[in-house]
């Protein structure tokens, strides 16, 4: 199946993906990864507010190359990072956060379960930074700079930002755990 | 015929401004363009992927190297880190300071191409902005024959680099050492943005191995021998697949490279490549 979607998501626009199938979004995604997961979980922590909502939002796995004209940003290039990387601390976001999409590539472990009736990992194809950067449309804002170009959480107009295979949906499938099961078991028979 | 020959039998001298340039070219080529073996074999994978899903992600990619490639600007946003291989030919004459025509054309063409800064200190994780910093860019040099300068710029993106691991194995445990590589792609899965390309470093030492293994990428993806092809036929029996979504094409090659070792050595690394498996040369001198 295919869909498209729009941000600010709800529960109900996520809950009838299956893990296979096909995403387009449209909206806004919001950049973060290892260092921005770490600012967001330490300022929940000390109770502090966010510069930027995380409502119905998809965070995007993404280290993009941005370039700046005339003080203006614009994207080059910016396709997923590897989403392991922010395994450890996605539960803790997701109790404490409404965010209702994840975009990245290579799967995550063990969210599977703090991901139920809450959000999806969407998968993006790695590498694919040329293509993704055609259906970014703008930049509206960028926080943290200071965590560097790569680590900074950017705000992406999307337009039809896809195609993502639906990785990990809300009913706790996960295609990844499964197609690497099936590897591990055809490794043993090596 | 001849008016062609003598182009492309001329080359730069070896100046400083001219390696500075040649070097520039090299970099904004690799980050630009794959080699067309590369894309070659990417082609002719989606001819024998049994997974809708796999061709879709193949697919993505060719659309995305034809895109970087038509608007010139670098195939993956993670530029990597640069990774330069220099061969000094023994009768060439070098007064300049080669190493930092390589960090000037580093910085010069993180702003022009441009590259994502990605070299920060691995403790304070502090960023220098312009992708040099102590130790990096990583240049190696070797002594070859003849009167040329040849520089490769090879840049390795952190995904596929991270997923890469080395053991000192018993001299004894020779065949396991498919086992090892098997299990260092599985455990990989889809995290180093497969087909990948599996560089292994098997002899020398510790450091020798991982370098043998790095260098091995940059060998032709069809240079494969027929151990090398079997290895590879078992790795995509697996079924990981592009992006780890399943499918039968998980790697696109195997290079082994050896070196002797001590009699109670076995070193083996494995230096996992992504797909985008980006590296470009130039020649200088040679003309006088």
């Amino acid at each position: 199946m295919e869909y498209h979607l729009s941000t600010p998501l709800k529960k109900e626009d996520i809950e009838g993906l299956n893990a296979g199938d096909i995403v387009y979004i449209s909206g806004k995604v919001l950049t973060a990864r290892d260092e921005a997961h770490a600012r967001i979980l330490e300022l929940k922590e000390e109770g502090k507010e966010l510069p930027f909502s995380l409502e119905g939002a998809a965070i995007y796995h993404c280290g993009p190359l941005m370039q700046q004209t005339d003080g203006t940003w614009r994207v080059v290039a910016a396709g997923p990072t590897t989403s392991d990387r922010m395994s450890k601390m996605t539960p803790v976001l997701l109790e404490n956060f409404n965010v209702r999409v994840l975009i990245g590539k290579g799967g995550m472990n063990n969210v599977a379960d703090a991901m139920k009736e809450k959000c999806v990992y969407l998968a993006y194809t790695g590498g694919c930074a040329a293509l993704a950067s055609g259906s970014i449309k703008n930049v509206p804002a960028v926080h943290w700079l200071d965590l560097g170009m790569p680590e900074a959480v950017w705000e992406l107009e999307v337009h039809e930002f896809g195609p993502l295979i639906v990785g990990i949906d809300t009913k706790g499938e996960d295609l990844f755990t499964s197609i690497k099961e099936k590897a591990r078991s055809s490794f043993l028979k090596l | 015929m001849t008016i062609v020959m003598v182009t492309d039998m001329v080359t730069s001298m070896v100046t400083y401004k001219n390696v500075v340039e040649a070097t520039i070219d090299i970099i904004r080529e690799a980050e630009t363009q794959l080699p067309d073996d590369v894309i070659d074999a990417l082609k002719s994978a989606t001819q024998n992927e049994s997974s809708d899903v796999a061709i879709s992600q193949i697919d993505a990619i060719l659309k995305n190297i034809e895109i970087a490639s038509n608007n010139n600007i670098p195939l993956c946003q993670d530029t990597g880190i640069l990774i330069f291989y220099v061969e000094i030919g023994r009768e060439l004459k070098l007064d300049i300071d080669l190493k930092g025509a390589i960090l000037e054309a580093s910085r010069i063409a993180t702003q022009e191409v441009p590259l994502r800064p990605n070299a920060v200190h691995p403790i304070t994780r502090s960023n220098s902005n312009d992708n040099t910093g102590d130790g990096i860019p990583d240049i190696k040099y070797d002594f070859v024959e003849g009167d040329q300068l040849k520089i490769t710029v090879a840049p390795k993106g952190a995904g596929s680099e991270n997923m890469s691991a080395l053991k000192m194995m018993n001299p004894t445990e020779l065949k396991d050492i498919r086992k090892f590589i098997f299990e260092t792609v599985l455990n990989a899965g889809g995290r180093p943005c497969p087909p990948i390309i599996v560089g292994v470093g098997i002899g020398g030492s510790f450091d020798k191995a991982a370098r043998l293994a790095k260098a091995a990428l940059l060998r032709k993806v069809t240079d494969m021998n027929d151990e090398e092809k079997g290895i590879l036929k078992d790795i995509n029996s697996l079924g990981i697949g592009p992006m780890g979504l399943g499918g039968d094409t998980t790697a696109l090659a195997v290079h082994l490279a050896t070196s002797y070792c001590h009699t109670a050595s076995l070193p083996v690394a494995i230096n996992i490549q992504c797909w985008a498996n980006r590296h470009a040369s130039v020649v200088l001198g040679g003309d006088e």
